[in-house]
């Protein structure tokens, strides 16, 4: 068997320890190969960094489960700690669907660590779950209070001071959700479509390539794409001098990258491989007929 | 390296091993994980739904002063849904579905329209400020030529002859090219997945980064 055919042949498992090591490997020794922030990444950040404390509070969903906390927590963490360091009014949606509220949690604990002056109530504010997903959605361009009833914490949200001056989207700058699913589109639909409310999206990776239609139209101001995306904003908030933590998403790029290459790698050998034993198959089965 | 003391991230790393054991070839340590996965994540949906909405929105509302009555009538639509679990008693769901449908579409059917249809269709015309820069024009042309092309290729309904046959080809690269980006960010999206992993086993397991 040539080197080719063994090759089309070889098995899987070769491939995952290929990607297990390249991965592995930069994380231990990182290269801090550059991130270059790219355009909707850059919008999304510029829009939130003209807002202060005086602005229209951004609303920020959280639409992570377990399984995108990797993509999707790199950027929640971004931006809460872009709007906490300016100070913007944060409400915090700990999502659409059960799941997430445990990893909003984890990301709302995690951050305020880093601002021991900003208070819940009055700086921020975290909202917990509540079924509905569409009608959620719709009811909050009516009226929040209404929606919610009460913070995660079960505070009221009439006597909390940041709320006395927010109802519905009228009052928020932007809508930023943060998403694992196709929420985006829903939000898209009931909030921005419905109430005209600013909208930002931050996605896993597969789900962005459906999303650019939407940027493109002017329905969206920014958007995060997956790891790159949560990268990218981690790199311009340290461009702005402002705080970046440990920047996982940006730690993680370097394998992003290793991985990639060894992606492309297999995927040119692969193609190489089968038109080279199409070749030899053909040439072989003319062979044969010519014999007989 | 200085490896965690915490249970917690010992179960969490034994698990996360179990699971890619997987990519190994199929074992009981995999199914173990995998039951576990399962059950929790049930059972959290559950906890969260029944002490976050049920307690809190139905059921202290309608039992302690004051009291909501009007409430009665979405729970009863909603407890109508319990009917599927009856051959007797199956009827009972057309009359919740038939409110979640009927009210859905009303909402629904506008927006949807507006948002993905109209918006894009408007979002691709060749209006005179897409040309102010260079790129800008490049895209809006490839834009508008994708559009065009790719809707000629799902058009079934005369022979693909001449020009005609010609543009569906033209859409048919312009689809190659969206599946290669699906592709690429599908690759992307499974690699992160891995890295985040990879991150918990070296820095909080193993204390290694």
């Amino acid at each position: 068997m040539g080197f080719w055919q063994r090759l089309l042949k070889l098995d899987r498992r070769w491939i995952f320890l290929g990607i297990g090591l390249v991965v592995i490997f930069p994380l231990i020794y990182p290269l801090k190969l550059p991130v270059k922030p790219t355009k909707p990444s850059m919008d999304l950040f510029n829009y939130i960094d003209t807002l202060g404390p005086e602005s229209d509070a951004v609303f920020l969903v959280n639409g992570s489960a377990p399984s995108t906390l990797p993509e999707l927590m790199p950027m929640l963490q971004a931006i809460l700690r872009h709007c906490l360091t300016k100070g913007v009014p944060v409400i915090f949606f700990g999502g659409l669907y059960p799941q997430y509220i445990g990893v909003a949690k984890m990301a709302i604990d995690e951050i305020i660590k880093e601002f021991p002056d900003k208070k819940s109530g009055k700086d921020y504010v975290f909202l917990g779950y509540i079924p509905g997903v569409s009608a959620v959605i719709l009811s909050i361009g009516i009226d929040i209070e209404t929606t919610f009833g009460a913070d995660y914490y079960g505070i009221p949200i009439d006597s909390l001071p940041m709320m006395r001056e927010i109802k519905n989207y009228s009052d928020i700058s932007i809508v930023i959700d943060i998403s694992g699913t196709s929420s985006p589109e829903y939000w898209l639909m009931y909030g921005q479509e419905r109430y005209g409310v600013n909208f930002g999206v931050g996605c896993t990776a597969v789900s962005a390539p459906a999303y650019y239609a939407f940027l493109q139209s002017g329905q969206m101001v920014g958007l995060l794409g997956g790891l790159k995306g949560a990268a990218e904003y981690e790199e311009l908030m340290a461009r702005n001098g402002y705080p970046t933590g440990k920047r996982p998403a940006t730690v993680g790029m370097d394998s992003q990258s290793f991985g990639h290459l060894l992606i492309v790698l297999l995927v040119i050998l692969g193609n190489i491989g089968y038109f080279v034993t199409r070749r030899a198959e053909k040439t072989r089965g003319i062979e044969q007929r010519r014999k007989r | 390296m200085n490896i965690s003391t915490s249970p917690w991230v010992w179960i969490a790393a034994l698990l996360t091993l179990m699971i890619y054991s997987f990519l190994y070839k199929e074992n009981p340590f995999y199914r173990l994980a995998e039951h576990i996965f399962m059950g929790l994540s049930i059972g959290y949906a559950v906890v969260i739904i029944w002490y976050n909405y049920v307690l809190v929105r139905v059921y202290k509302p309608l039992f302690f002063p004051p009291h909501q009555w009007s409430l009665i009538f979405p729970i009863l639509l909603g407890t109508m849904i319990f009917g599927i679990f009856s051959k007797k008693y199956t009827w009972l769901i057309k009359y919740p579905f038939a409110f979640y449908i009927a009210g859905y579409a009303g909402i629904s059917i506008p927006v949807t329209l507006q948002a993905f249809v109209l918006k894009q269709v408007e979002a691709s015309f060749l209006t005179p400020e897409k040309f102010s820069s260079i790129p800008g024009s490049i895209n809006s042309i490839l834009i508008f030529v994708g559009l065009i092309t790719t809707l000629i290729f799902f058009y079934f309904s005369t022979k693909r002859e001449h020009g005609f046959g010609t543009a569906a080809k033209v859409g048919i690269v312009f689809i190659m090219v969206a599946f290669g980006a699906s592709f690429g960010y599908t690759v992307m999206a499974r690699i992160s997945l891995l890295i985040g992993r990879m991150q918990f086993l070296i820095q909080d397991w193993l204390g290694i980064m």
